[in-house]
């Protein structure tokens, strides 16, 4: 099969460009009057696609008390090592025997694959759609178990970013 | 007020001068020229000869210094370092050429002064706006405008066959 | 001859065009800024004041206070000069506008422009020519190749497209028969636009005027992605500054200049501004500025609708397309004239 080449002729209209020039002006005058797709950063926000994998949380139960059994499966699943678990025997009568007394995770390691959400027997750790967080020292960027559960309180009720789009002003605390 | 005007401009222009003969940067020397040209002009427009004074912007100011300085900045000539010693030839060449320069010039003020002590006063004041020259040019000096026209369109002619051989 | 209500007139009109000129920088590098925006879907700045209205002051208090550095290799005095060299020649040029109706005060007609000179047309051309020097000088004496490119780059396209600028002039001042803008516009008052009548000319000039004003399409002396800013690659903070505003002091003289030409200066169609007394006068300056206005704005608009020129199709377009269609419109005129005549 010969392969029929179609060769551009401009004409003498296209030659002259005056027609062309205008019509890209007309375009590009168009352009103005669309919609912008600009965000107003610190006033709107961005809001992720569902499932997106940003700061972690440690969720708690009903009655508040946390969910990890620090069992340091995340830790074991972890491919960057980020995450450091120290466990002990539990203060509360009922339910679980083991509780963490430290949960640091180093947010400048982690590479927000998600395999601690999948390793958690207890869907104890999940990752949340928050993505804007900074801070001017590599040290503040681990945040403890205080941080993790404060996200869980901040993200419980639906996404941060939407609700903070309508209006319900969410300061975002996650660091020490 | 306006004779003030035109020694203010006659030393800028005797001193631009100079800074063009003995500064030995030709970047300089162009730039000092253009201040010399800018300084004609003004005298020019002292003389209410508008037109002339424009031109001398326009075209000398304007156009040729500015080819000036793109052949100087393009050869980028460097400055040029003093050569010891009275009995170099050149010297003898250069001392010679400028007392041709000086004769010229001294009989050129000469004439000039002369014209301008003879000639009735108050007729001169006419010649520099853009009709009488017009006028002049297309009718008492139609054959030497045509000439030189020519010259310039064969001058022309020959730098584009120069600069490109296959046409 | 010179009384103090004229010498008070003249000393008015220059502060008062000066203010204009300043202001119309000001709002051309915001309106600039903003525009480009809106074409590419974003807002563009929009922070400092309402509605980003003090971004300019913002950027020239940051161009004041920044460290003005002056590099080792440049040449030292021509490299001060320089930016003086261009800015001077963009703030005289829009002396010999006549930017409205000639006001009565006092049973006294002032001229709105600065000074009437009878050779109008050519002092704008002169100090445009002047203005290269500044772009040359500034590439020459920066002592680094970009800016070098930058400046010779000017000085040869600046030459070529005045040639072109001045063909499409011609063709005006024979029709209006005179040099001073006042009587160029006074004569399309009397007949139509210029617009009208020479077309050709009128987009010869457009063309020719964005070539001189280095803006894009042919903005080959700055060139951001291949000179790295051309000549003023070396210059910064309140001598960058002075070349910004010449740049944009130039854009408003050409669009003014455009205006007086072909688009009948400060005149409002089927309006008859001297019927309307002093109120004519002020709607004549508003209708001039309006127009002038809306030329910036098309700088605006082809700046970000169109892409560069390659300096080769740069000069064949100057020397082989404008330069020959000027010819031909100066000859069509004058055929026309003497048919007429």
């Amino acid at each position: 099969m010969a392969t029929v080449v179609k060769t551009y002729e401009p004409r003498f209209w296209d030659r002259i460009y005056i027609v062309a020039i205008a019509q890209g002006l007309l375009i590009t005058l168009g352009r103005i009057f669309r919609r912008k797709d600009t965000i107003r950063y610190p006033e709107e926000r961005h809001v992720p696609p569902q499932g997106y994998r940003g700061l972690h949380r440690l969720n708690k139960h009903e009655d508040g008390r946390i969910k990890c059994v620090a069992c340091e499966m995340c830790q074991t699943a972890c491919p960057a090592h980020c995450i450091d678990i120290e466990p002990s025997a539990a203060p509360w009568e009922e339910g679980e025997e083991r509780y963490p007394v430290k949960f640091d995770i180093d947010l400048l390691r982690c590479i927000y694959c998600g395999f601690c959400e999948i390793a958690c027997p207890k869907d104890a750790i999940e990752l949340t759609e928050i993505y804007d967080f900074s801070a001017y020292a590599r040290d503040d960027l681990v945040i403890d178990m205080d941080g993790l559960l404060k996200v869980y309180d901040l993200t419980k009720d639906g996404n941060v970013y939407e609700r903070h789009n309508r209006g319900e002003i969410i300061e975002v605390p996650i660091t020490r | 007020m306006t004779s003030i005007l035109f020694y203010i401009f006659a030393v800028f222009v005797l001193g631009a001068g100079l800074f063009v003969v003995l500064n030995r940067n030709p970047i300089y020397s162009v730039v000092g020229l253009v201040f010399a040209f800018m300084n004609l002009a003004a005298m020019y427009f002292l003389l209410e000869a508008y037109f002339i004074g424009i031109l001398q912007v326009l075209i000398y100011a304007g156009a040729i210094m500015v080819l000036f300085l793109f052949v100087v900045m393009l050869l980028n000539v460097q400055p040029d370092k003093p050569r010891p010693g009275l009995v170099h030839l050149d010297r003898w060449w250069y001392a010679l050429m400028a007392l041709v320069f000086v004769g010229v010039f001294l009989v050129l003020v000469g004439e000039g002064t002369r014209m301008l002590l003879t000639s009735p006063a108050g007729e001169a004041i006419q010649t520099g706006n853009v009709a009488s020259v017009g006028e002049a040019l297309f009718t008492q000096y139609l054959l030497p405008f045509e000439i030189a026209s020519l010259l310039l369109t064969v001058a022309l002619v020959g730098t584009v066959f120069l600069a490109k051989r296959k046409v | 001859m010179m009384d103090t209500f004229d010498l008070l007139a003249i000393l008015i009109k220059v502060v008062a065009v000066f203010a204009i000129i300043l202001v119309l920088i000001i709002a051309s590098i915001i309106a600039e800024r903003r525009v480009a925006g809106f074409m590419q879907y974003r807002l563009g700045p929009n922070r400092v004041g309402p509605l980003g209205f003090f971004q300019p002051f913002a950027d020239a208090l940051k161009f004041l206070l920044k460290e003005d550095i002056i590099p080792d290799q440049v040449n030292r005095p021509l490299y001060l000069l320089a930016p003086v060299i261009t800015m001077i020649p963009a703030f005289m040029t829009f002396a010999v506008i006549p930017f409205g109706a000639p006001l009565e005060i006092a049973g006294r007609t002032v001229a709105l422009q600065v000074a009437d000179l009878n050779i109008g047309v050519l002092y704008i051309l002169a100090l445009t020519s002047v203005g290269v020097y500044g772009l040359v000088l500034a590439g020459w004496s920066s002592g680094s190749k970009y800016p070098l490119l930058g400046g010779l780059r000017s000085s040869a396209q600046l030459i070529s497209y005045e040639l072109a600028m001045g063909l499409a002039i011609i063709g005006i001042i024979m029709i209006s028969g005179g040099l001073t803008l006042t009587e160029i516009v006074a004569h399309q008052q009397a007949t139509s636009w210029n617009f009208w009548k020479q077309p050709l000319a009128a987009l010869i000039f457009l063309v020719a005027m964005y070539a001189e004003t280095n803006r894009l399409p042919f903005d080959l002396t700055e060139a951001e992605q291949e000179l790295v800013g051309g000549y003023h690659t070396e210059y910064s903070s309140f001598k960058f500054m002075m070349f910004f505003m010449s740049e944009y002091s130039n854009m408003i003289t050409a669009s003014a200049f455009m205006v007086c030409l072909f688009f009948g200066g400060w005149d409002i169609p089927f309006v008859d501004e001297a019927a309307l007394g002093n109120l004519g006068v002020i709607l004549s300056v508003l209708a001039f500025f309006a127009k002038v206005v809306g030329f910036l704005f098309l700088y605006i608009l082809v700046r970000w609708t169109l892409p560069r020129f390659r300096y080769d199709q740069l000069m064949r377009l100057g020397w082989k397309v404008l330069l020959p269609l000027g010819l031909l419109n100066v000859f069509v005129v004058g055929l026309w004239m003497a048919v007429t005549a």
